[in-house]
């Protein structure tokens, strides 16, 4: 409806000191995600941020890197996304393009990004197509997908009992793909899936929906969607007594700002996978205290936290490679090095552009649990890198032989 | 019978209920909308950022000064509605003589520049509000949380009181009147320029009063207006530009319509209320209360 101003802004992070004759690599990455919609909480300027801390972290000047950073809004439209991602390659030069939340425009960028010879990674869409049918030798699918999801919080629910399940999902392919995908764990741990609604995205009342997975007699209603679509439907079940009639919901797919926007009363002993929790150890507590002074006290999540992490390595790669010009040489080379960084620690980039690492099965504190704003989680269940994520030879990936 | 269309009778029931309670919130909106235009020319698409500026205001009278859900209902409406007031006397006032479309494009501005503030200061996943009517009743057919009820008796109350007093009241006639010929109504005394003002002030204070209903119910995000507005818009088009008895009709009509869609064909419910229209505009452009001048 709104067509907010696209470009927002331009900001030379690193114009690098230049002392020796030897000629700096010039690299410009792009930060592309939510920055005005429900998503961009959880995305937005914190991504920007940590982009821009890792640059810093980084010290290109002693790698001889040039390293500029832009940022701007794609509204979650596949449309706008692409045409900003055109933009960007054909015309300003970037040359990696990380963060984009929003499934669909995922999608759109990762094609793009193979046409360009450029570079993609993503970190805050979840569909697991990016690694499965439209894997690219160009795109790398950072911190979580929707099988990693399915695979921690619904196999932990079907082996607690929950057996027959309900989908509320977005419609569009994000919802599709995690719906998929916890379906596809829950049947294979002997539960069934009585029924399904897809809601339009984004959406504000839920209560039909509610409603109807009420109707259908399932133990466990499954959210599948994101951001605040899935804050109103955890809200709206409370006022509709659901949990209290006997059904439990499953948060797919919850982020930190989530339960912060929703308050411990309605979200307490929600269960959700993460890939990262800002309270896990010391390195976590100091990247968050600095992240909550630059951005009104608000906390990482999981996705800013992937954005450090990505572009980390890709700087690492591009100083070891020397130039940024060859998209899928790039990302051959961030295949080839371990990752290691303060926030995600050790892990490996797989074949099919899979980052691999551990995930965690949290579950939200009571109100008298948690010492404060931000203290949300407690750690159920780490979930080893090597049984996270979907095993390389089911994704259809044909990068895989 | 109805198990013949594959939705049980429950199932339906529940649905209508609750697109009836949807309707409320679309009555009490289009309700505002229809008042401004009717009697002021001005479509005024700030009235999304005024619904959600009602929401804030009773969140931030509750976290920051302790004022309850109740005394919010009463003071949230009269602050936004004071705000709405300013407008109209420091820059609607100027459009008056110009065509629809600037007072659309500084509304327009406004609601952007609006809930630009409000996304800076609060972000957009949202503040819960506490429900102050938690609880609810099994109806049989559904579970009723009170809150929605009364969501319902309110805005019925809101909305028949409101046509009450323009349809048929002194003062609604000398409204009435003071849109078709200003000059006249001005002659006989009446300041007119006041009367506008305050409806102007009435008609954003409903934007606001249908804000505090949403605060329990939805997040209260700045973003929450502007996914509601066009929706809105909709139903005032349907109901006939500035026609009040339209604008209820329609509001509640339409939340029943979008309800059962939500049954038969989810993935259509927020483009059905836009079908609608196009084939209402097409049968009778004028909208179905709407006369033709």
């Amino acid at each position: 409806m709104m067509k907010r101003t696209l470009l927002a802004g331009l900001s030379a992070v690193a114009l690098a000191a230049a002392s020796g004759a030897a000629a700096q690599t010039e690299v410009t990455i792009g930060v592309l995600n939510d920055q005005s919609g429900l998503y961009s909480d959880l995305t937005g300027q914190g991504s920007v941020w940590a982009a821009r801390k890792a640059i810093e972290d980084f010290d290109p000047a002693a790698h001889g890197l040039e390293v500029e950073l832009v940022f701007a809004d794609h509204q979650n439209k596949p449309d706008v996304g692409s045409s900003v991602a055109r933009q960007w390659y054909d015309v300003d030069g970037v040359d990696m393009i990380v963060d984009v939340p929003t499934s669909s425009v995922a999608l759109a960028v990762n094609e793009l990004t193979r046409e360009r010879n450029k570079v993609f990674l993503s970190s805050g869409a979840a569909t697991s197509d990016l690694t499965g049918k439209a894997c690219s030798p160009n795109t790398v699918h950072w911190t979580y997908d929707t099988w990693s999801l399915a695979n921690g919080t619904g196999k932990a629910i079907v082996e607690t009992g929950g057996e027959s399940w309900f989908f509320i999902t977005a419609d569009y392919a994000f919802g599709h793909a995690l719906e998929r995908d916890t379906s596809a764990v829950v049947e294979a741990n002997g539960g069934e899936v009585v029924g399904t609604v897809r809601h339009p995205f984004p959406g504000s009342d839920f209560s039909s929906f509610l409603l109807q997975a009420q109707a259908s007699g399932a133990e466990i209603i499954g959210l599948a969607n994101a951001g605040g679509d899935t804050v109103n439907t955890v809200k709206q079940a409370a006022e509709f007594g659901i949990v209290q009639s006997g059904q439990s919901l499953a948060a797919l797919l919850m982020f930190l700002t989530d339960v912060h926007a929703l308050g411990l009363d309605v979200a307490q002993g929600l269960i959700f996978t993460e890939a990262w929790y800002w309270d896990l150890n010391d390195a976590n507590r100091a990247f968050a205290e600095e992240f909550a002074a630059a951005n009104n006290g608000q906390h990482p999540t999981m996705v800013h936290a992937g954005v450090y992490s990505a572009v980390t390595h890709y700087l690492k790669a591009i100083a070891e490679v020397g130039s940024a010009e060859d998209g899928a040489a790039v990302v051959a080379a961030m295949k080839e090095m371990p990752t290691n960084d303060r926030l995600f620690g050790e892990g490996e980039i797989r074949q099919d552009g899979r980052k691999i690492h551990d995930m965690y099965l949290f579950e939200v504190k009571a109100p008298e649990e948690s010492q404060g704003p931000w203290d949300y989680y407690t750690l159920r269940a780490t979930i080893p890198a090597a049984e996270a994520f979907r095993p390389l030879a089911e994704g259809e990936c044909p990068l895989v032989n | 019978m109805l198990e013949l269309i594959g939705v049980s009778p429950q199932m339906l029931f529940g649905q209508l209920m609750l697109g009836l309670i949807n309707g409320a919130f679309y009555a009490v909106l289009s309700l505002g909308l229809a008042v401004i235009f009717g009697l002021l020319n001005v479509i005024n698409f700030t009235h999304g950022a005024q619904y959600m500026m009602g929401a804030f205001v009773a969140y931030i009278l509750l976290v920051v000064f302790g004022v309850p859900y109740w005394g919010a209902l009463v003071l949230a409406p009269v602050i936004v509605g004071a705000v709405g007031i300013v407008i109209e006397r420091t820059m609607l006032r100027r459009l008056y003589h110009l065509d629809h479309l600037y007072g659309l494009l500084l509304t327009f501005g406004l609601a952007l520049i609006i809930e630009g503030l409000f996304r800076a200061r609060y972000g957009v996943s949202g503040q819960p509000y506490p429900n102050p009517l938690p609880g609810g009743t099994n109806l049989g057919f559904m579970f009723l949380p009170t809150y929605r009820g009364w969501v319902v008796v309110a805005s019925l109350v809101v909305c028949f009181g409101t046509w009450l007093v323009i349809e048929r009241t002194k003062l609604g006639s000398y409204l009435r009147a003071a849109t078709e010929r200003p000059d006249l109504v001005q002659a006989f005394g009446i300041n007119v320029p006041l009367m506008i003002t305050l409806t102007y002030g009435f008609g954003v204070a409903l934007a606001g009063f249908a804000g505090v209903l949403a605060a329990p119910i939805y997040q209260v995000s700045p973003l929450m207006g502007a996914n509601l507005i066009i929706v809105v818009f909709a139903v005032v088009v349907i109901g006939g530009m500035g026609s009040i008895l339209g604008a209820i009709v329609t509001g509640y009509a339409l939340g029943i319509v979008e309800g059962l869609t939500k049954v038969f064909y989810p993935e259509a419910s927020n483009t059905v209320i836009f079908v609608v229209m196009a084939i209402v505009l097409l049968l009778k452009p004028a909208g179905l209360f709407g006369t033709a001048k």
